[in-house]
């Protein structure tokens, strides 16, 4: 058994931002990450991160209001104050870092814009702003010199009397497993995207911790609000930034109009990415797509300047789509790209488990509402990564570790010893694709009461087919095959909790559209939905949304 | 269309503890990456083959392995351009210069010892700014360029030195040298270069060109590498074999036009390096022998006139 003061578990921005701030308060900070922590799913980022900086006359109000307006309503705006306020001190302290954004002619910070927002303020390294600032981070991790548990995957956070004292983890490399105790615990595992084929985000976005916390008593919070990217490549779901339609780029139609002049007057191409998104799949399915998709035109702009700020994503296009977006648009559909519930947290991170904090897109602490804003995730990792950092180190201070001892990983050799032993059956892979796709039809873009419906048992059915599937690889050292056995069985968690909580929601708001309800409907549900584990199944409450200064207004781009 | 993929094996569990290739059989399409294949085998067809895999769109650096005995990213290489024509199979090995622990995953720990021997953080001068530092555009574009690496390996992989020498610092920790040595923000010059001029790093790269060649992010190392050697050598580091190579080689040119090859080796050694010295004779004697030895007396080319005006030119725009 190993100890430590604060146990963070990821190494993307929000995992490293909470661990050089949990390190610089002088505690023991430890980081486990299933991936080296410039794997991270972080480094997919490509467009930038949002904030209103005031020595560029903008105001972090405008900001506020922009992804409260984003997000439909639904985001607390006092948690979107506290991100919109300390952004611009973020974005600084990157730079200060090592970050290399891209500057303006004086040699200031530059900036570009971004979908749903009336300023250019997202701030951006070429088109890999993550990866960027990923390393740097990591750069700063090696200098501060934290401890990495590199490649170790968690399988289950331990649990007291209610209160969470530690993680039961193996090293991947291995086999081995530990159990950690910890004083405080931050998840920051990122997304879930797996849960969905196809989808933008990395094979190893498995909402691992989403099912943690679910399991360790956490509530999810949002969890039906998934969304759609609106500029995703067919196939293999691969995406390209907003930073295109943000430098310029059209949507065209098969019949070659702009089409969101007609739906966003004013905001065209750069809508919130619901609105962008649902007007697509209008588009295709009134017959004007393209074998399933719009297109993504670029030309304009030139050789130079694409080479320049958008050379990752023309890569893309070349290796992905075989298309040169310097010569011919690239053909695009709606996919499916971001969680924007997860595990509710407050702006320090904490969660409903004492001792368990939660920062990155793992959590819910409600800043994205019904939809995110194009490069406002890379910034809530970064803001309540370093709240919960700073909080978890502040709160060791005055905690002891709970009593656990190495019995506390007896479930999970049990578990995996049950899955090693599964008869010859279905592999992970198929029941994976059969979940991905299910979900993707059921609750996709437009939704209603029969296709969730579907989605629910769909799930049910995932759920007892993923407890038999067969595990070919017996060994210890690096066994994926494993591992993927068990992710697959955090992303059926996911799963439930997202169709349980969408068929709950009687409106259309954010991503959460319904073709049967097409209203919004303020007066009954300007509410979250929670999901809790429940003996066989799941419980579920509600919770007003917390307004500030905005009250809900109609939604026009 | 069916891919036939010849891919290492190797179970560190197993008894007899030697590799061996194993051939599958996949239906794929025109427009399927190797990735695509690999983990179509690993779901559909045995469960048991390890890779390391993550973003599938050449971002997070997982996959770098060699396809066809050449390092590259599994995910942005398509299967139609390694299709041998022939109908042999594709071969897949797990990345090369670094031990492998299973299959297609290699320990990284060596490549990781070397990136953070370069001290690769930041380092700026006491004064902290109010807001951002304030930076030229084109400097920060140019080492976007750099920053782009992403730390996949393929680079380390092919690296010629590091197949003899695992002393040497290795591409992508000398591209992230660069990065940092060549940001205005950073003060911490001389130290740095001072590091680099030791043994195992810059000079030890013998620019065979396969690291720009397999960087599947057009980071070109290589090309970084000789810019470091420049900055060591402006920096004053005037006293290592290679910075004496590459003066001795100006200055024959400058003066001659040609190079003094009987010379060379004594100004790049030293002339007091016994060891060297010694070390020279049999190639001295083979020279001879095979009436390949450079004149004693060393001429000037008529044309090395025009040659030394391109050197002042060039001198005086530094
Ligand atoms: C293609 C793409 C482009 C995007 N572009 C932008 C953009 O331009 N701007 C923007 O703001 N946002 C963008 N986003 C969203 C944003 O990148 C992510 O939401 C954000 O980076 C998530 O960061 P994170 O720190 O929460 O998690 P991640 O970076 O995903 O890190 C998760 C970490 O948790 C670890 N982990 C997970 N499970 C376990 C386990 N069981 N055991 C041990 N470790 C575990 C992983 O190893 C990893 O280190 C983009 C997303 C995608 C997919």
């Amino acid at each position: 058994m190993i100890d430590h003061d604060v146990l963070i578990i990821g190494a993307g921005l929000a995992g490293l931002r909470a661990a050089l701030c949990a390190k610089e308060q002088g505690v023991d900070v430890a980081v486990v990450t299933k991936v080296h922590p410039v794997r991270s799913h972080s480094n997919a980022a490509q467009g930038g991160i949002n904030a209103a900086l005031t020595d560029r006359g903008d105001d972090w109000r405008d900001h506020a209001y922009d992804t409260i307006k984003g997000s439909d309503f639904l985001g607390d705006q006092d948690a979107i104050e506290v991100m919109c306020r300390e952004a611009g001190d973020e974005v600084i302290s990157m730079e200060n870092m090592g970050a290399i954004f891209n500057r303006d002619e004086n040699g200031n910070l530059g900036t570009r814009n971004f979908g749903g927002q009336r300023e250019a303020r997202t701030f951006f390294v070429a088109d890999f702003t993550g990866q960027a600032l990923l390393h740097v981070l990591y750069e700063q991790i090696v200098k501060a010199g934290a401890f990495v548990y590199e490649e170790w995957f968690v399988l289950s956070l331990i649990v007291r009397d209610g209160k969470c004292g530690g993680v039961v983890m193996m090293d991947i490399k291995t086999g081995k497993i530990e159990v950690v105790r910890a004083k405080a615990v931050i998840l920051a595992t990122g997304g879930l995207g797996r849960v969905f084929e196809p989808s933008t985000n990395a094979l190893i976005c498995t909402g691992d911790g989403m099912s943690l916390a679910y399991r360790a008593g956490a509530e999810l919070m949002d969890m039906e609000m998934v969304q759609y990217h609106p500029t995703t490549l067919k196939g293999s779901g691969v995406l390209l930034s907003e930073a295109a339609r943000g430098e310029g780029a059209y949507l065209l139609n098969s019949e070659n109009e702009r089409f969101m002049l007609k739906y966003a007057p004013e905001f065209k191409e750069l809508a919130s990415r619901d609105v962008v998104s649902r007007c697509e799949q209008t588009e295709i399915d009134e017959g004007r797509g393209i074998d399933g998709c719009v297109l993504l035109d670029v030309r304009h702009l030139g050789e130079k300047y694409i080479n320049e700020r958008l050379s990752q994503i023309r890569e893309l296009g070349i290796d992905f789509a075989n298309v040169d977006m310097v010569k011919e648009p690239v053909p695009v559909m709606p996919g499916m790209h971001y969680a924007m519930g997860g595990v509710k947290a407050d702006i320090d991170g904490k969660t409903a488990v004492p001792g368990l904090y939660a920062a990155g897109e793992v959590a819910c602490i409600s800043v994205h509402g019904g939809n995110r804003l194009g490069a406002n995730s890379l910034l809530d990792t970064l803001v309540f990564g370093r709240r919960s950092g700073i909080h978890a180190a502040e709160m060791v201070k005055s905690v002891k570790h709970l009593s656990i001892d190495d019995s506390a990983a007896q479930d999970d050799i049990k578990q995996i010893n049950q899955l090693l032993s599964n008869e010859k059956n279905e592999s992970f892979g198929k029941v994976r694709l059969d979940m991905g796709t299910g979900m993707k039809k059921h609750l996709g873009v437009y939704r209603d009461q029969s296709s969730m419906e579907k989605a629910l048992e769909l799930v049910k059915d995932i759920k007892e087919r993923a407890k038999s599937i067969y595990v070919a690889d017996k060994t210890k050292t690096f066994n994926t095959n494993l591992m993927f056995s068990i992710e697959l069985g955090f992303m059926t968690e996911c799963a439930e909790a997202i169709a349980a909580s969408a068929i709950q929601r009687q409106e259309s708001r954010g991503a959460h559209t319904r073709t049967d309800k097409p209203d919004r409907d303020d007066e009954n549900w300007l509410k979250h939905i929670l999901v809790t584990k429940a003996e066989e199944s799941h419980d579920i409450s509600f919770l007003d949304v917390i307004i500030t200064d905005w009250e809900p207004v109609i939604r026009q781009y | 269309m069916e891919v036939i993929f010849k891919v290492q094996r190797f179970d560190p569990e197993s008894t007899d503890l030697v590799s061996h290739f194993q051939e599958y059989n996949v239906q794929l399409t025109d427009s399927s990456t190797v990735l695509d294949g690999l983990i179509k085998i690993r779901e559909e067809d045995d469960g048991t083959l390890s890779l390391r895999c993550s973003c599938r769109a050449a971002i997070c650096g997982s996959c770098a392995m060699r396809i066809n005995g050449e390092a590259g990213l599994a995910c942005n290489t398509k299967i139609i351009d390694v299709m041998p024509q022939d109908g042999s199979p594709i071969v897949i090995e797990p990345a090369g210069n670094l031990p492998v622990i299973k299959d297609l995953i290699v320990d990284f720990q060596p490549f990781w010892a070397k990136f953070k021997a370069v001290e690769p953080w930041l380092q700026p001068g006491d004064i902290q700014p109010e807001g951002e530092y304030i930076a030229p555009e084109e400097d920060m574009v140019h080492l976007a360029g750099v920053v782009s690496c992403i730390l996949c390996g393929a680079c380390v992989s092919d690296c010629t030195v590091l197949e003899v020498d695992d002393s040497f610092l290795g591409p992508a920790a000398l591209a992230k040298a660069y990065r940092f040595s060549r940001d205005p923000r950073d003060e911490s010059d001389d130290q740095r270069l001072a590091q680099l001029n030791e043994p195992g790093g810059v000079w030890d790269c013998t620019r065979c060109m396969k690291c720009v060649e397999v960087c599947p992010k057009g980071v070109d190392p290589m090309d970084r590498i000789m810019l470091l050697r420049e900055k060591v050598m402006d920096a004053g580091h005037n006293n290592t074999s290679g910075a004496r190579h590459a003066n001795a080689f100006a200055k024959f040119l400058k003066n001659s036009g040609w190079l003094d090859e009987l010379k060379l080796p004594v100004m790049s050694f030293g002339i007091f390096n016994i060891k060297a010295m010694i070390g020279l004779i049999p190639l001295g004697i083979k020279s001879q022998l095979a009436g390949k030895r450079p004149p004693i007396f060393h001429h000037k080319l008529s044309s090395a006139k025009e040659i030394k005006k391109i050197f002042e030119k060039v001198e005086s725009k530094k």
